[in-house]
């Protein structure tokens, strides 16, 4: 962190740095990278979107971003459910030259876990405090994250695990929180279901770069099924998705345009979607590696660079006023101490309860006296 | 005073039908048949699909092998079988024990309620043998099942054979998520009852069982194979069993979907699929599948080993091998792949098949018609008993009122007397087998089968010894009390049957709502009663003896359809003794005292 602050007041304040490099350097405008990918789907006939989230999984760790700057999120256990016929695997291809779930993933959020309130929990912060760290989404407002969905959707919803949805509205609002609370510098939002693009519809925020495997009112097809293991291995949009990614290499220049022309109509059979209304730069700016690496760029200077004055303190002149003492706490998010020592809610006043029996007393009384006591015997 | 309907027009409504009643229960009773063979008309019809999401496609590789070798094993079998006179237990113990299948054995005997001339058994003494194969990482919750009967002579070998040839394939795979049990049980539906009943810890026949040692989890689904001939040219497929309840159409659909991609030839009712619909002999040909569907599921009798499994909520269906005289032959090896296709998909259930329909007739193995669609054909029916009640206003109380206490006695009469009967026709028999063998020179199930005829036959004479009963003659119109509430019966009766096997109502209102309709004692008492006994219960068995035989195309003479018929009652019998089924006592404790309640109103004097 200091040593980026320095590099940058260094570039700022020398002329001698050619100005396209710094431009590059500052087009992104992020300084680490985050990825959220969930799987909402279980049962083992859904083996594909397992195989899809775990082959994003793959690339984004290859070109550098680490487990514990990856949340995923995974509904169901393909790779040890009792029906793989080659237990501890999850196959891309029918081939089967690429085993997706290799050796060294670390699932954070499993089977029932995976649920849509979880899932705006990560993506806003609401954590309880008890949340471990590697299931955080710990990301600040330089923070470029990547966000890959895929499961059964709708138009204008995704299925959680059979028994819930969340709506394309509930998702712009928790990027808006995430805007508002300052949690990211760019977002990319991919989601592979059947017509996908019905979710980035409702976006709102600014810098969120959205694509989707189909429109509305069109599925999303699966590759291809493999008859020894007997399910559908992957979903077509993430299988040339992955073919693409595979590709893309740490210092890899190839930029956003580029993704969006991955499975066209005639692979895809649906016609992906994006949107980049809302992010402020040209997709053709944004690299690849932005959202699916982390990168640092470094550049290593050979030249000396005069310093202007040495950095001085400012000087405390509390010598003659008295001190200041400045306490700072954090702001709770609920009023506690309020709920905790709250007094009762001051009702509306009733005439005490006596009054009214006696009231009622009196008035059967008339009753009967004025219309004789015959009467008493039909309510005794 | 009408205050929400138009007192006016009820009342022409209501003189509408009464006026026309007649001919409007006739266009019922038409369109009730019509629409009843127009469900065999295949635009009329579904195409059969996949409905369960679980199993998909049938995306599978089959890889059997072994179909030489377990056919090889299949004569290891039969000459053990002849050696050992029975089952041999001790050979299929160490042939399952050697493929890696947990082996166990159940005991079980059985004295049946009188001799059993079709299959040439009284005291049956039998021991069923199965092995199950654990799923490797599973948690033992769930279980399918694959049994081959262990038949006497030399039927079935192969089935036993391919049956242990499947399980040391299966053994060797790793992708199992439930248990799979291999089971060999001996006296077919006696040895498959006893090993149900064990396994379910239930005893609701009386039978004599060994507990079974072993056990798998919930069974969600099974198969049964019968295989007597090395090659097959066509697999049949069996689902009706006991009580007329069929598995749900998905193991159908399964069965037909596997077919299709393997190539084998499949047929259901022992009928080929036709192409020629519109065609008159196409739609003859698929009338007659269904009809053969329909009189198998009346019977009530389970029509293979699978027919037990049903009543646990265990789909379940029968694959017969057929050898005819055609030019394809399938081996054994690819019917162990289907199988394993099969057993794969079936391996991918997550619950129970519960997507598709579980009532349905089939006309041919990819159509159907769902419950839906055949329904209205009875309702039409019972609408024409509803006809009949709906305009006699206010007869109950008048009734009451002016013929007072002996009135409702000579009504009264006649319903516990046909109910008595009824009990009478349904107990006399088996009780009474021994006296019958003492004084008639036949053997115990023609003396059992006998005196349910003469019971039968003996309630006919009813009416003229009901009457001396009573001190009077009977009143005018207690005909027409007697009539609504047997009426009303019958509708109820049917309705009530037509709702669990509705092939069993359908028949059974084929006759008797004719019967119901136009009873009364004013016809001519001659000709009514002989059509009143032609229509009877009985005699509609008789002639769906014969019309069974030549919708098999196998017709047989009046004397060898008389025996097969007298067969046919003493099997009834048997059924319900032995596996609980229910047509014989609702035909004899409901349907004909109510068809003699007719009769009686029929000679009601």
């Amino acid at each position: 962190m200091q040593l980026q602050l320095f590099v940058i007041i260094l570039f700022l304040f020398s002329p001698l740095v050619p100005q396209e490099n710094a431009g590059q350097f500052f087009s992104s405008g992020h300084t680490n990278n985050w990825a959220v990918l969930v799987c909402t789907s279980r049962f083992w006939f859904n083996y594909r979107h397992v195989a899809n989230t775990l082959s994003v999984y793959r690339s984004v760790k290859r070109l550098g971003i680490p487990d514990s700057h990856i949340v995923l999120m995974l509904a169901d256990d393909m790779a040890c459910n009792h029906r793989n016929p080659k237990p501890a695997t999850v196959f891309s291809h029918k081939n089967m030259e690429l085993n997706v779930y290799g050796d060294d993933v670390e699932v954070d959020y499993r089977g029932y876990e995976v649920t849509v309130e979880n899932f705006l929990r990560v993506l806003t912060g609401r954590l309880p405090p008890s949340t471990p760290r590697s299931k955080r989404l710990l990301s600040d407002d330089r923070s470029n994250i990547l966000i890959y969905l895929t499961g059964h959707g709708g138009n204008g919803f995704l299925k959680f695990q059979d028994s819930e949805e969340i709506s394309n509205v509930e998702l712009a609002d928790a990027f808006e929180q995430m805007w508002q609370k300052r949690r990211y510098n760019e977002l990319l939002f991919i989601i592979d279901t059947c017509q996908g693009a019905s979710m980035y519809e409702r976006f709102y925020s600014p810098n969120l770069m959205a694509l989707a495997s189909s429109q509305v009112g069109e599925d999303s097809l699966s590759h291809q099924p493999d008859l020894a293991i007997g399910v559908h291995l992957m979903d077509r949009y993430t299988f040339y998705l992955l073919e693409f990614l595979e590709d893309i290499h740490p210092s890899s220049k190839a930029n956003m345009n580029d993704l969006f022309k991955v499975c066209p109509k005639s692979q895809c059979v649906s016609t992906p979607g994006h949107r980049t209304d809302l992010f402020l730069r040209d997709p053709g700016s944004a690299l690849i590696t932005d959202f699916f690496g982390s990168v640092r760029k470094v550049e290593i200077t050979m030249e000396t660079i005069n310093l202007t004055e040495p950095i001085q303190q400012v000087e405390q002149n509390f010598v003659n006023e008295e001190r200041q003492k400045e306490t700072y706490s954090y702001v709770d998010q609920l009023p506690v101490s309020e709920i905790i020592h709250q007094k009762p809610k001051q009702k509306d006043w009733h005439p005490p309860d006596g009054f009214i029996l006696g009231l009622w007393t009196l008035i059967l009384l008339v009753f009967f006296k004025t219309y004789g006591m015959k009467h008493l015997k039909h309510i005794f | 005073m009408g205050l929400l309907s138009d007192p006016n027009r009820r009342r022409a409504l209501i003189s509408l039908l009464t006026r026309l009643n007649a001919p409007i229960c006739v266009v019922c009773y038409m369109a009730g048949v019509a629409w009843f063979m127009g469900l065999a008309f295949e635009p009329f019809t579904l195409r059969t699909y996949m409905s369960e999401n679980a199993m998909g496609s049938t995306m599978v590789e089959e890889r059997f092998p072994a179909g030489e070798r377990a056919l090889g094993t299949g004569r290891e079998f039969s000459a053990h079988k002849k050696k050992a006179g029975g089952m041999p237990v001790d050979w299929l113990v160490k042939t399952m024990q050697s493929r890696g299948l947990e082996v166990f054995t159940q005991r079980f005997s059985r004295r049946l309620p009188f001799p059993d001339e079709d299959k040439e058994r009284y005291m049956v003494k039998g021991t069923n043998v199965y092995g199950i194969l654990r799923a490797p990482r599973a948690p033992r919750t769930e279980a399918l099942v694959l049994s081959a009967p262990c038949s006497p002579g030399d039927d079935n070998n192969q089935a036993v054979g391919v049956l242990l040839g499947l399980a040391q394939y299966f053994r060797n795979q790793v992708f199992w998520a439930k248990d799979i049990i291999f089971l060999v049980n001996e006296h077919d539906l006696i040895g498959m009852q006893a090993w149900l009943e064990g396994y379910h810890h239930t005893n609701t026949t009386g039978m004599d069982w060994s507990p079974l040692q072993g056990r798998g989890g919930s069974i969600q689904a099974a198969l049964s194979l019968e295989l007597s001939s090395d090659v097959v040219t066509s697999l049949d497929l069996v689902l009706e069993g006991l009580n007329g309840q069929l598995p749900n159409l998905d193991l159908a659909n399964l069965f037909y979907a596997f077919c299709q991609k393997i190539g084998v030839l499949c047929t259901t009712q022992g009928k080929l699929q036709r192409n020629d619909w519109d065609s008159v002999s196409g739609y003859s040909h698929a009338v007659q599948t269904m009809m053969l569907m329909v009189m198998k599921q009346a019977s009530g009798r389970p029509w293979g080993d699978h027919g037990l499994f049903l009543r646990y909520h265990i789909e379940a269906a029968t694959i017969k091998g057929i050898n005819s005289f055609r030019q394809y032959k399938t081996d054994a090896t690819t019917i162990g792949r289907l199988l394993e296709g099969m057993y794969r998909k079936l391996n991918n259930l997550l619950e129970r098949l519960h997507q598709s329909y579980f009532f349905y007739l089939m006309p041919s193995l990819s159509h159907f018609v769902s419950i839906g669609y055949y329904m209205p054909a009875f309702g039409l029916l019972a609408l024409i008993l509803l006809l009949r009640v709906s305009f006699q206003p206010r007869l109950l109380t008048t009734y009451l009122l002016t013929d007072g206490v002996p009135g409702v006695l000579s009504v009264l009469t006649p319903l516990v007397i046909s109910h008595l009967t009824g009990v009478a026709l349904y107990t006399l028999p088996i009780h009474f087998q021994e006296i019958a063998v003492e004084h008639f020179p036949v053997s115990e199930t023609e003396a059992v089968v006998l005196t349910a005829i003469a019971v039968y036959t003996a309630g006919l004479a009813l009416p003229h010894n009901t009457h001396r009963l009573l001190t009077g003659r009977g009143t005018e119109n207690g005909w027409k009390v007697l009539k609504l509430v047997a009426v009303l019966y019958l509708a109820v009766l049917l309705g009530c049957t037509a709702l669990i096997n509705f092939s069993l109502g359908f028949i059974l209102a084929l006759t008797l709502v004719p019967v119901a309709a136009f009873v009364t004692p004013d016809v001519p008492k001659a000709l009514s009663a002989f059509i009143m006994v032609i229509l009877s219960p009985a005699c509609t068995l008789l002639f769906s003896v014969f019309l069974f035989q030549e919708l098999q195309e196998m017709p047989v003479s009046f004397l060898d359809g008389w025996m097969l018929y007298l067969s046919v009652i003493s099997q009834g019998i048997l059924d319900h003794a032995l596996y609980g089924s229910l047509v014989y006592p609702l035909v004899a404790l409901l349907v004909y005292p109510c068809w003699l309640l007719f009769w009686n109103i029929l000679f009601w004097k």
